[in-house]
């Protein structure tokens, strides 16, 4: 029998040979950030005059969105990737084979992970040609980059859920925009301290999506700073292992082999 | 319960939530090396039982045995020694017909050289050499179901279930199904546990049939010796003028039961149809029904299927929902 490890590695070469092969799975989650980033980056420069604001250009501050909607799009790609699998019968196959069900949960995960890196490589990669200055230098942008690939492959885990939950990828799809939603009610745009409206800043404190974007930021914008880079890891940790779990037994339900 | 190389069930139970009973108690023997022929109209729980004889759905009762083991207590034994070609082809369009291969006999443990080899002559046996680097998106209907096929038997099975493998495909494609699965069976004495509601592939392809309706095997054994068991030959009638049906009716009734017939035409069964043909003309002739057409055929078995529901095959499940996505009661 092929061993757990064997099997992930089969999974995962199905799954990353099916993302690579859609760039319309690919090409979206990499203009869509980087579109919202220069529409951002304009529009919203003057925020930068705001007194306590922790940047002097919108752009260092700004490209962080570009990775968590970059997890986004893992989260909803690795729904989606399930979802069909079930939808067509494709889980069915898998089941009749001795797959463990760990296997077929981080498999799945390749393509997402694959669509998170190369849009994490991408954003940066423009963003420094745009002017953007990583302060905690190249170690940081490549924690930078591992990081964006750990916050979406938490996040995917999430996806995963819906996918095996609903077993339809319209769904999966459908819960795109209250994640946008959620996402945007954090510090993503604007720092905790200078959001005035006293509700949205209580939801963006409770928001485990800030200290995300808090974490990453701080790479871009401070340089090495242990405390938001820790807060931001643990939070991801939790919404890792939550996620996994939740997936995990919602593929258990769905796979109720003997 | 003996038979530990084919399949063997005794009282299996299937129902889902909402109190429908898909499965409803049936009994049946599958020896090995044997071509048996399930056959029912949609609805009928043809497909949950392939689903609880491969492990994929626990029965709520009953007991089943396939290659030895019991599907509900030793599904991984189960699936070693089974195939399965399920209902719907399952199949990633994005992947060619040669990493679907090199994926399923990877899961089942082959080595790598191994699923080379074997992957490259299952291609070969199901005619897709050609095709085995091209992605499946591209594949016709035909195509799919024998990739299917290959997939299915890439782990060398004893036992292979095959869930309406003809569904959708042209006459040739079926046709050059068929001769794989009967070389399958003959040659290799692979046991093949065949789904249809096309009469005829139970016909030709089937050693015995079992014949399920709403959740129940009404009639079970050789096509032959089923439709012996009808007795006699149908003769069917069609009036000239379809004003004189009743009257038609009328005659061949004194020849034997009525039968079931074309919209147009009145039919009935006689013990020796060929016989009493000349009897038949001379009765109408003699009742001045002028006649469009006259047939005799043989027990089908529509037939079968008619004389054990009171309801032709053809047609039979479009009345009845599919109970759909299996949800566990």
């Amino acid at each position: 029998m092929t061993s757990t490890l064997g099997q992930v590695g089969l999974i995962a070469r199905r799954s990353a040979r099916r993302t690579l092969r859609q760039p319309a799975l690919i090409v979206p989650s990499i203009v869509f950030p980087l579109f919202l980033l220069a529409v951002n980056a304009s529009g919203l420069s003057a925020a930068t005059k705001i007194p306590g604001f922790p940047a002097d250009s919108y752009l260092d501050f700004g490209i962080t969105v570009c990775f968590m909607q970059g997890a986004l799009f893992s989260s909803i790609t690795a729904g989606t990737e399930i979802a069909t699998d079930i939808g067509t019968g494709f889980l069915n196959r898998l089941q009749l084979t001795p797959l463990r069900r760990v296997a077929i949960l981080v498999g799945q995960m390749t393509g997402a992970t694959i669509v998170a890196l190369l849009g994490a490589v991408t954003y940066l990669t423009v963003g420094v040609l745009a002017g953007v200055d990583v302060k905690s230098g190249i170690g940081g942008a490549l924690v930078l980059v591992l990081y964006a690939v750990f916050t979406a492959v938490a996040f995917a885990g999430i996806g995963a859920t819906l996918g095996a939950r609903t077993g339809s990828a319209e769904a999966v799809q459908g819960v795109f925009p209250l994640m946008f939603t959620v996402f945007f009610l954090s510090s993503m745009n604007v720092p905790r301290n200078l959001i005035g409206v006293h509700w949205f800043r209580t939801v963006a404190t409770w928001n485990p999506v800030s200290y995300l974007v808090e974490g990453m930021r701080s790479l871009v914008i401070t340089g090495w700073d242990a405390t938001a880079l820790l807060r931001g890891l643990g939070v991801g940790v939790v919404i890792l292992v939550l996620s996994f779990w939740a997936a995990s037994r919602a593929l258990a339900t769905r796979m109720a082999r003997t | 319960m003996t038979n530990d190389q084919g399949i063997l069930v005794e009282g299996l139970v299937r129902t889902f939530k909402g109190d429908i009973t898909a499965v409803a108690g049936i009994d049946l023997e599958v020896t090995p090396g044997e071509i048996y022929g399930f056959l029912g109209p949609n609805g009928a729980g043809k497909s949950t039982t392939v689903h609880m004889l491969t492990t994929l759905l626990p029965p709520t009762a009953g007991r089943a045995r396939v290659a030895g083991y019991d599907v509900a207590t030793h599904g991984a034994d189960v699936r070693r020694n089974v195939g399965a070609a399920l209902q719907e082809a399952a199949l990633d369009a994005f992947l060619t017909g040669r990493e679907h291969m090199d994926l399923q006999a990877g899961l089942n443990g082959l080595s790598k050289s191994e699923r080379a080899r074997r992957g490259t002559a299952l291609l070969d046996r199901v005619g897709l050499t050609d095709a085995a680097d091209r992605k499946v998106g591209g594949y016709s209907g035909g195509m799919k179901r024998r990739l299917d096929l290959a997939m299915a038997l890439v782990h060398g099975p004893s036992i292979l279930f095959l869930d309406e493998p003809t569904t959708g495909l042209d006459p040739q494609s079926r046709s050059a199904l068929w001769d794989e699965v009967q070389r399958l069976a003959t040659d290799e004495g692979v046991t093949v546990f065949l789904t249809t509601q096309y009469l005829e592939e139970a016909d030709v392809l089937a050693d015995r049939v079992g014949i399920i309706d709403r959740g129940h095997i009404v009639a079970e054994g050789t096509p032959a010796v089923l439709k012996r068991e009808i007795g006699g030959d149908t003769v069917e009638a069609v009036p000239a003028d379809p004003h004189d049906t009743d009257r038609a009716a009328a005659v061949l009734a004194r020849f034997g039961e009525p039968a079931a017939h074309s919209p147009k035409g009145v039919a009935v069964r006689t013990r020796h149809g060929a016989e009493q043909l000349a009897d038949i003309v001379r009765a109408l002739d003699d009742e001045g029904v002028a006649v469009g057409s006259l047939q005799v055929h043989s027990p089908s078995l529509d037939d079968v299927f008619l004389a054990k529901t009171g309801r032709s095959l053809e047609g039979a499940g479009e009345a009845e929902a599919d109970p759909g996505e299996p949800i566990p009661a």
